[in-house]
């Protein structure tokens, strides 16, 4: 397990595995969004106080989903570069950062198309869409972090630090539906009770946020191959991929 | 026939659910695409960087 954890982390290593993972990745993603789609629009009912408008609910969920989960894997990878100074958890890092940015995005312009028909308004400063646009500046201000510092070394160890201090926003995102009741609707799916929705709704949204989840593997794959190459582009293995 | 009304129409809300489709879809597809155009071009940039250095 070691050996290959170790493996993985040479950036050699790790630009050839994720090139002969992304064409799987792909055909899983289509296959999950695929099966996501059909039973988010066609095959499941139409919610009994909501109408067809809670359809929304299957790119919504995953979106605001993933734009947390984006922000924990870089969290992780910033306690691993800062601890254990692993040169490619900053590759992570800095690939995931605008699509989880992008998520967040999709999240509150997904939520707010949803909230026009359904509270009459666009936009509330509500404790979770007020936190989901704190995440966003977060996110944005990491992308602006490494835009503006020349050094790579520097530019990673800030980045690193301004996740780590950031994440105290993920439990508050989390936590926000119960800590204070306002216009924001609870938790649909919990790990600890049973999900408030019915199977014919659960399936396509679970498989969509399982879609999502591939989606970004995917992207941020592309993203680390080509920040690894430029990264490192005075070594001998990248100059022999073009000979 | 009845299916493909509800589908459009969203049971009147096909306003609020395609739009949110729609700008979902855009995003994921141009995310897509300009991480594999990005990927591309540095792939492009290291090959000619590298004929230049083997000419000097």
């Amino acid at each position: 397990m070691y050996a290959f954890l170790y493996k993985l982390a040479s950036p050699k290593k790790f630009y050839q595995m994720a090139g002969q993972l992304i064409p799987w990745c792909s055909g899983l993603a289509i296959l999950l969004i695929g099966y996501g789609l059909l039973g988010a629009l066609v095959l499941s009912p139409a919610d009994y106080q909501q109408g067809d408008a809670y359809r929304i609910i299957y790119i919504h969920v995953p979106s605001a989903f993933l734009s947390m989960f984006i922000y924990l894997m870089m969290a992780f990878c910033a306690l691993l570069s800062l601890v254990w100074r692993i040169k490619l958890a900053d590759v992570v890092l800095t690939a995931s950062a605008s699509i989880g940015a992008w998520f967040t995005f999709l999240a509150l312009i997904t939520g707010s198309i949803w909230g026009k028909p359904m509270w009459g308004t666009w936009w509330i400063w509500d404790a979770r869409l007020t936190s989901e646009l704190i995440l966003g500046f977060l996110y944005l201000g990491v992308i602006a972090l490494k835009s503006a510092i020349p050094n790579r070394e520097q530019k990673d160890k800030a980045s690193a630090i301004l996740v780590l201090v950031g994440s105290i926003n993920i439990p508050i995102i989390h936590y926000s539906v119960y800590w204070w009741n306002t216009l924001h609707q609870g938790a649909t799916i919990s790990r600890f009770a049973k999900p408030a929705i019915a199977p014919s709704m659960l399936y396509p949204l679970l498989s969509m946020i399982a879609g999502f989840l591939v989606y970004y593997v995917i992207v941020m794959l592309i993203k680390a191959r080509t920040e690894v190459l430029y990264r490192e582009r005075r070594s001998t293995w990248v100059k022999e991929l073009f000979k | 026939m009845k299916i493909l009304h509800n589908f459009l129409t969203m049971g009147g809300y096909a306003a609020y659910v395609w739009p949110a489709y729609a700008v979902t879809l855009l995003i994921l597809m141009g995310n897509t695409i300009g991480a594999l155009r990005n990927n591309r071009k540095i792939l492009k940039k290291l090959k000619q960087q590298l004929l230049v250095e083997k000419r000097q």
